[in-house]
């Protein structure tokens, strides 16, 4: 048999067959789909569309859903939200997983929190898998071997009525990562400085996959936050091939296999790699000892750079870059050559489901014990789950923050798109440890820079944006 | 699904590169359970202000532009989040098609699943089409049977995805097609949990 790619392996193992006469990239195939997440805000319609055709749901217990873009994250918080429009998408969310079997876990579920920080911790996240759902960030479960992607509403109705989606192959990448992190420098930083190697279209059409030493010594919760960002640079999927990290990561988990299954699986997910002969569309090769901890200053995801460095001159840039630099600047309230050491915040925001697991907040934590958030910086963290919110205090991570001066919120996809009641002000800007700097992401006329958690905290301590491995040197 | 055959209108041009989707239809027009109202969300940022006034400058709050039905878009139009309310509300605006060179992958499906073409050129063809409409956009004619775009006197072949192009001319219900191979996904997924029993109901702890 020809050599493949593990993106190849899984898609061939979940089709049911061709839609053309084609082969290979861009070839449509009938794919069969083994579980889904469904979130408040993208579902309604799909739902809506089965009831107006009169359809079921294919499989209901291939499918969770979980309140996760619209709830609030106020500490204190009930099950029903103020807004009103909101109220309406989680009632019909838990009207549509009545009427239709699916299990849902409602604001004040135990299990509540982010999609993708929910179904990890679940153990429902397995090796050799697809996985749709309506959320772009549903590549984060690559970290498992997983070709997890994105779908639209339309994609999510058609999903629902028949476990399976009409789908295009992709063309395959792959980014090697050779060397070491350097120390205090992290997943976020390697996947940001992907980003912006290869620009915010650099994989775009592409299944990304990440191999190379600096990978496999990551843990899983790291390797997730790189496979969640990857979308940032065009990937629809990320792929990493699962190891015994992964193995031991899903073992006992409440809906892991029985130790007896996954006896049988494990053979089957050890041979999930692509061949050594495989041939991948692209490559691309990157160094880890060479990145440093990455800040954006722009509204793309790719407009970042180190934090020793300056906002670049649009004029220094690539013709094809400096019109979007422009406007970048004007909207982010920057000048060319301020060091970004000098770029003062207001806000401080670790959440997402790019960085809000037990080891984010750990990392955080690291750099705020026995230290103030500076005076006038409103600094809030949002735990991935209420999971890693109650494990989080239960290792007293709760106390640092607050005693730093941190809100220690629940859970939610909060800040990250402020669909919620957590907004940027206009002209606010933020230090963020989330996926996205767009335009309004975070509020309108807001301003976000993109970071690790550990350099969010850091920037809440120094009251602008600061280099963590400054601050770092005494726990090191 | 309104079919596509061919079209004629104004075209916009809108030549940024990345255009994300919470751009096009930023998180407050996001809280609906149907389709609905999404026309006034489109480009909102871009076309009022922070106090609701009109943005004169913004292309699409030209006269001219009353009833744009392309817009001439730059790469990777459409990343970012997957939130089909992009596309919802882009055709509710009245926008037809779409001419670029890149579209980001789940925006690009959103698009197929509704009706909303995309239209990828090369890099040569797309500067020619920019080119031909000019900084104030111009009346075009797309042709998706003839798979061209005309603009005055520049006329441009186009490629498209043969089934995305059947099933945007036809309007065609997807979901009544798949369901016609169901016999076909029961036998799939028959022989599927056989093979990874962990998967099956049961499998779980």
């Amino acid at each position: 048999m020809q050599p493949r790619t593990l993106y190849d392996k899984i898609v061939d193992r979940h089709k049911i067959r061709a839609l053309d006469d084609r082969d290979g990239p861009g070839s449509q195939l009938l794919l069969y789909v083994d579980r889904t997440v469904l979130n408040e805000y993208t579902s309604p319609q799909a739902f809506t569309g089965l009831r107006d055709a009169g359809r079921d749901v294919w499989r209901p217990e291939a499918a969770l859903g979980v309140v996760d873009h619209v709830n609030s994250t106020a500490p204190d918080r009930g099950g029903a939200v103020e807004d009103a429009n909101a109220q309406r998408q989680i009632d019909y969310f838990a009207e549509n997983g009545r009427d239709f079997g699916i299990e849902m876990f409602d604001v004040l579920d135990p299990r509540q929190g982010i999609e993708h920080v929910v179904l990890p911790e679940l153990g429902w996240v397995l090796p050799g898998l697809v996985i749709a759902a309506g959320d772009s960030h549903t590549a984060t479960y690559g970290a498992f071997g997983t070709v997890g992607f994105g779908i639209g509403t339309s994609d999510i109705e058609h999903l629902l009525a028949t476990q399976t989606l009409t789908y295009t192959r992709l063309k395959t990448m792959r980014a090697t990562v050779v060397g070491d992190l350097p120390v205090g420098v992290t997943a976020k930083d390697l996947v940001m400085a992907l980003i912006r190697g290869i620009g915010a279209d650099g994989a775009a059409g592409h299944a990304l996959e990440f191999v190379g030493e600096a990978i496999d010594t990551l843990d899983v919760e790291a390797r997730m936050t790189i496979c969640n960002m990857s979308v940032e640079c065009g990937a629809r999927v990320a792929l990493m091939a699962p190891d015994d990290k992964v193995f031991d990561y899903i073992a006992g988990r409440p809906r892991a296999p029985s130790a007896e299954m996954l006896a049988r699986a494990r053979p089957v997910w050890q041979a999930l790699a692509s061949d050594a002969e495989a041939v991948f569309d692209r490559e691309v090769v990157l160094d880890a000892g060479e990145i440093a901890p990455m800040v954006s200053w722009g509204t793309s995801p790719d407009q970042s750079g180190a934090i020793d460095g300056a906002v670049p001159d649009p004029a220094s840039l690539p013709e094809d870059r400096r019109r979007d630099a422009v406007r970048a600047l004007a909207y982010m309230g920057l000048e060319p050559g301020v060091r970004f050491e000098e770029i003062a915040i207001d806000r401080a925001f670790i959440g997402s489901c790019t960085n809000a697991r037990l080891a984010d907040l750990r990392d955080a934590a690291a750099i705020l014990r026995g230290r103030r958030v500076a005076p006038g910086v409103r600094a809030m963290v949002s735990p991935g789950s209420s999971s890693v919110r109650r494990a989080a205090e239960a290792e007293g991570l709760d106390r640092v923050f607050i005693e730093a001066g941190f809100e220690w919120r629940q859970s939610g996809c909060s800040m990250c798109l402020a669909m919620n009641d957590d907004v940027l002000a206009p002209g606010e800007r933020c230090a963020s440890s989330t996926n996205r700097n767009f335009e309004g992401r975070q509020g309108s006329g807001g301003r976000t820079h993109l970071m690790s958690p550990a350099m969010v905290a850091a920037a809440a301590v120094a009251g602008r944006l600061a280099d963590v491995r400054s601050l770092a040197s005494r726990e090191m | 699904m309104q079919k596509f055959l061919s079209v004629t209108g104004m075209a916009a041009p809108m030549p940024a590169a990345n255009v994300d989707t919470d751009v096009i239809m930023p998180k407050v027009f996001l809280k609906g359970i149907d389709r609905a109202g999404l026309a006034r969300g489109l480009f909102h940022d871009l076309r009022f202000d922070a106090k609701g006034r009109t943005r004169p400058d913004f292309i699409l709050n030209r006269e001219t532009m009353r009833d744009v039905r392309f817009l001439l878009t730059g790469p990777n139009f459409g990343c970012g989040s997957s939130r089909e309310h992009a596309g919802w509300g882009t055709l509710q605006y009245g926008i037809r098609a779409l001419i670029g060179t890149t579209f980001a992958g789940i925006f690009a499906d959103n698009a197929a699943n509704n009706g909303l073409l995309l239209i990828s050129l090369g890099e040569d063809d797309r500067d020619r089409l920019f080119r031909a409409a000019g900084p104030d956009g111009a009346e075009l004619t797309v042709d998706l049977v003839e798979r061209t775009v005309t603009c005055g006197g520049l006329r441009l072949a186009f490629e498209i995805e043969p089934s995305r192009r059947q099933a945007l001319m036809e309007g065609r219900d997807r979901i009544a097609t798949t369901l016609q191979m169901k016999e076909q996904i029961r036998e799939f997924e028959a022989a599927y949990f056989a093979e990874a029993p962990w998967l099956a109901r049961g499998g779980a702890a």
